[in-house]
């Protein structure tokens, strides 16, 4: 059992256990999961800075960061003590574009070194990647109202049509990115 | 300690996103390049079981621990949803991590996932910064 465990999960092993986050979420607490949330707390508890939109009680949502803490934590066990490959098994088509579109030959870990290393910091990729890709994550969630977690999960599992539309609006940036935008860049 | 209880389920949908491999910018690449069914499986998976189970909290009128009536606020439209879902797919794509894959690969040990963070801290700062300026 545990060496099934510290295998990669397939996915219908995953998704059917982050799709019962939603009700256990609801059942535990009646608190509807999302995650980009988070980040608005840490704003308002840090740097309020008179900000209407940051002015308000982030103390009664402080169990989304206990949340985030426990994803965090769970990061740790899911990687370091659980296992992990050192090359994720992606699709040899996939590794095929990236190595020819991208120019990356190093596929071992989550995210490729040759884009993500601190030390890139010091050119535009890592401008790029680093810090424009997550400031747009934070940006474009809180403009959304949502995430993938919010909107895509949880939203979606509750019917909400405006989630619909702001997940076409995810895939839409996506595939502007990865198809248009990558190509300009590399 | 009301909240060890979110806790302990943040840390069980951290392994879950962890194993499953969706933390992975190499998983969102190969999922936006229509390459691989993982992701579409995950979370579509995720989904029906989302939807399913409402459906019976719903009809069952099911309480929450602490004897409240389950209530799920309603998602509102603004042109934010497609304005900022876009700009939001945008860095999907470049960093290859929504929110929470970003703190799962923080704590996986990807020491870049702290920049991310901050760089998505800032963003989240920006925009409460203009949204009066924004169309809403």
């Amino acid at each position: 059992m545990l060496e099934l465990i510290r295998q990669p999960w397939p996915w219908y092993v995953a998704g059917p256990l982050i799709g019962l986050t939603v009700p256990a979420l609801l059942l535990v607490g009646n608190k509807a999961l999302g995650i980009s949330s988070s980040l608005r707390h840490v704003c308002a508890a840090c740097v309020p800075a008179g900000i209407p939109f940051l002015n308000y009680n982030w103390r009664a949502e402080i169990w989304n960061l206990w949340f985030v803490l426990g994803i965090g934590l769970g990061g740790y066990v899911g990687y370091q003590l659980l296992g992990h490959p050192d090359t994720i098994a992606i699709s040899a088509e996939t590794v095929r574009d990236l190595k020819a579109q991208m120019g990356l030959t190093d596929f071992s870990g989550l995210l490729p070194r040759e884009l993500f290393a601190l030390e890139n910091l010091s050119n535009w990729k890592g401008w790029v990647f680093l810090v424009l890709g997550g400031f747009l994550v934070g940006f474009g969630t809180r403009y959304a109202g949502g995430c993938t977690s919010g909107h895509a999960i949880s939203g979606l599992s509750n019917l909400q049509w405006v989630s619909l539309v702001a997940v076409i609006a995810f895939f839409v940036g996506g595939l502007l990115m990865t198809w248009l935008f990558y190509p300009m860049m590399f | 300690m009301k909240n060890l209880k979110y806790l302990v389920l943040g840390v069980l949908f951290g392994i879950i996103l962890t194993k499953s491999e969706v933390i992975s910018w190499f998983r969102i690449q190969e999922m936006f390049r229509f390459q691989a069914f993982h992701m579409y499986g995950v979370i579509g998976s995720a989904i029906v079981v989302g939807m399913l189970s409402i459906q019976l909290i719903k009809r069952n009128h099911l309480k929450s621990l602490d004897g409240e009536p389950i209530r799920i606020a309603d998602k509102k439209f603004n042109h934010g949803t497609w304005i900022g879902g876009t700009i939001f797919g945008l860095g999907w794509a470049l960093t290859g991590a929504c929110p929470g894959p970003l703190f799962a690969q923080l704590g996986s040990g990807v020491a870049s996932a702290a920049v991310l963070i901050l760089a998505a801290l800032a963003g989240t700062w920006a925009y409460s910064a203009l949204r009066e300026r924004l169309p809403l």
